[in-house]
């Protein structure tokens, strides 16, 4: 069997969850230049909320009603947290010393992680995440599981909306003029600190939506899970070239398939054997980044990261 | 251009940050010893290093709950006259270096005369010196990678005890990997194995000799891998399994990554069962990988089905009455007999000196350890010159309707 095509959608469905974690990072660094490193927090806090309301409903709610709803409560948690972490946390700080909300964010990240620890209720190890009922798709020779389908039609559904919303809409035209020149959009009359909470506010709405496509992908959420997710995310959007929203997809996509390839694919080259496996796929993942960056310091789709120094 | 840099930096961070995935040490506060007993007694503390937080905390909840159990018994029955027992648990995370913090610390505290645990076969690796320089003894409920006591070249036959302070309970991979590959080969009749291992001691270790013995048997290899537990995407490995054609898959490494991983082989549509060592023989296994997906895959576990034993029927009836909230997992019945021993010795230590405890307490409860030979839970307990239990029995069990049950028990033959 030739494995080839499986594997790489095996990669895309991986890159896609990686695209919408990674859209969080790159929409708030493009505004407000902070990397926002509670972000993978944000993914698992996003998780948890999704159970909670599963755990909520009574026993044996269909799968087709709590779905929605589970997305809802994803969704409200994280925006709660990331709104709250940008008016608590990082706004204070605007303006000061650019390594002070670096660090706060990764302060915010751990307390994050041990607030669910300590007083989520048996977080202190992995807890299962409900799973939709029937089979898988296939599609010749390439299958696709039940608990990807959702990934399948959620990541799409999220870009397209972000692209017509950035694109088109008069909050969306803010954010592009605030990020190009925060205080000559707001001599235009553009809310800037309204524009940062919808920055922080959208990136925890794709968070909570990859948060639950991972529970349904993996059939578990724990307190640790944004953190490595959070970063290969943060990988994501640097590779696609941070600040730019298609980058953060294209980043994410290229960086699932690319983790995916190493792993079934490396210890195949001869001479490799020992450097292949999925062991090493994060080796290869940050290779792959260092060469690109190597090659073009902005990434992928990036433009100067320098414009405003 | 400060931007640039700032990028850069924090490019820095993350790659370093991923190498130091899931690092970190909590320690259970608050229980330090006083080394003071009521009425002017003896109180002896009895050490535990466990991961009590993490991704395995069933596990180390089912033995830090059944050590104390021991120990209350113990005090109890007041079992060694004049001595009070105390056990102080500390949380080792599954992490190598909170294991050894949590052994320097368990060293310092003079009350200490012996210690239960650790889980983790890499994390004992880290403890085993410094126990031994300070002659402290160790009881390992769960240990099961030969080369700790037997030396890194047990494999070619050059067997060496390198620490004489370090005893355990279970029996070690060197016959639980063959064991698991004689039962597939012969009893389940799989003949293609994909061998996926996690890389850490115990994991690749089992993996190996699992390899080995289905090899000598005359089962094919059809592919290996390696997997990094931290992460929880398998895809890339389960399209492999699938296209490799095997007909088993033998995991080496532990539930919390075997449960994502069986659960995507089976859902890439490979036609498996999936096969581990005893880190796999817990309910949370099945829980994670789904009952459905876990049908009818096996895990083998050191000693026999603690409910079939006479000697275990005390145990089961006092921990239920104990009311512990944790079920006492695979190695609850090792734990409360490596506590057991620990006990046994400090008594014949005590008696064998008037009453007291001796100014060499520790170095002669590591010899009194050493020579214990009693009926424990998990049937009879001694060590042999390694320090290793003379207790070779194992067990295979398999998921039937969503439960591990025992299927086969006997002793590995060679």
């Amino acid at each position: 069997m030739n494995e080839l095509p499986q594997q790489l959608v095996n990669g895309l469905l991986l890159g896609s969850m990686y695209g919408l974690v990674a859209v969080g990072y790159t929409m708030v660094y493009g505004i407000v230049q902070l990397i926002n490193f509670a972000h993978g927090e944000i993914f698992m806090t996003g998780g948890f909320g999704a159970l909670t309301v599963w755990l909520i409903l009574p026993g044996g709610t269909s799968m087709w009603v709590a779905l929605p709803l589970m997305i809802i409560g994803a969704v409200i948690v994280a925006t709660a947290i990331a709104v709250g972490a940008e008016r608590f946390a990082y706004r204070p700080l605007r303006g000061g010393p650019r390594l002070a909300p670096l660090i706060t964010a990764i302060g915010l990240s751990l307390a994050l992680q041990y607030a669910v620890w300590v007083w989520y209720p048996e977080a202190k190890s992995a807890r299962t995440f409900p799973q939709i009922p029937g089979g898988p798709i296939e599609l010749g020779s390439v299958t696709i599981q039940t608990g990807d389908i959702f990934l399948v039609i959620a990541a799409p559904i999220c870009m397209a909306f972000l692209a017509f919303f950035v694109m088109r809409t008069r909050t969306g035209r803010g954010m592009q003029a605030t990020a190009q020149d925060p205080d000559t959009a707001k001599l235009m009359g553009v809310n800037t600190d309204r524009i940062i909470v919808i920055a922080f506010a959208l990136g925890a709405v794709f968070a909570a939506v990859g948060a639950v496509a991972y529970g349904l992908k993996y059939g578990v959420v724990d307190y640790k899970m944004g953190f490595l997710l959070g970063l290969k995310a943060f990988t994501a959007a640097v590779l696609g070239g941070i600040g730019n929203i298609y980058g953060a997809m294209i980043g994410g996509l290229v960086l699932g398939v690319a983790e995916t390839m190493a792993t079934a694919y490396v210890d195949q080259i001869p001479g490799m054997e020992q450097l292949g496996g999925q062991s090493w796929a994060n080796v290869w993942a940050f290779v792959l980044l260092i060469v690109v960056l190597l090659a073009r310091p902005q990434g992928l789709l990036g433009e100067r990261v320098a414009d405003r120094a | 251009m400060r931007n640039r840099s700032l990028l850069i930096l924090t490019t820095a961070v993350t790659a370093g940050a991923l190498t130091l995935t899931a690092c970190g040490s909590r320690d259970d506060k608050g229980k330090g010893g006083d080394g003071s007993g009521e009425g002017g007694g003896i109180t002896v503390t009895i050490g535990l290093d466990a991961p009590l937080t993490g991704e395995l905390t069933a596990l180390g909840l089912g033995i830090k709950n059944s050590a104390d159990l021991a120990v209350n018994t113990a005090n109890k029955k007041e079992y060694v006259k004049g001595v009070t027992f105390k056990l102080v648990a500390l949380d080792d995370q599954a992490q190598p270096s909170s294991g050894q913090q949590n052994a320097t610390k368990l060293v310092a505290d003079k009350s200490v005369l012996g210690v239960v645990g650790p889980l983790n076969s890499g994390v004992a690796e880290s403890m085993q010196k410094v126990f031994d320089d300070a002659k402290l003894v160790q009881v390992s409920p769960a240990n099961t990678n030969p080369a700790l006591s037997q030396g890194p070249n047990w494999a070619s036959g050059d067997k060496k005890r390198g620490y004489k302070s370090y005893f355990r309970t279970a029996t070690t991979d060197a016959i639980q990997g063959p064991f698991a590959a004689q039962y597939v080969f012969k009893d389940a009749k799989k003949t293609k194995a994909f061998i996926i291992d996690d890389k850490k001691t115990y994991g690749a270790g089992l993996a190996g000799t699992f390899k080995g013995e289905f090899e000598k048997l005359g089962g094919k290899v059809v592919g290996t891998q390696h997997i990094d537990p931290d992460t929880k995407d398998f895809s890339a490995v389960a399209t492999q399994v699938k296209s490799s054609g095997a007909d088993v898959v033998y995991y080496g490494g532990e539930y919390p990554a075997a449960g994502p991983l069986a659960k995507q082989i089976k859902e890439a549509g490979a036609k498996v069962t999936v096969v581990g060592g005893d880190a796999l023989f817990s309910p949370e296994y099945v829980k994670l990988a789904g009952a459905a997906a876990a049908e009818g895959d096996i895990a083998t576990s050191v000693g026999a089905p603690i409910e079939s034993l006479n000697s275990a029927k005390e145990f089961l009836a006092n921990y239920k009455a104990a009311n512990y909230k944790e079920a006492f997992e695979a190695y609850g019945g090792y734990s409360y007999d490596s506590t057991w021993a620990i006990i046994e010795a400090v008594k014949k230590v005590v008696e064998g000196n008037g009453g007291k405890l001796p100014d060499d307490a520790r170095a002669k409860v590591v010899e009194a350890v050493q020579g214990v030979s009693f009926e424990g839970v998990t049937g009879s307990v001694s060590f042999d010159e390694f320090g290793d239990t003379t207790n070779k029995q194992l067990t295979v069990y398999q998921v039937q309707g969503g439960a591990f049950k025992p299927v086969k028990s006997g002793t590995f033959g060679g």
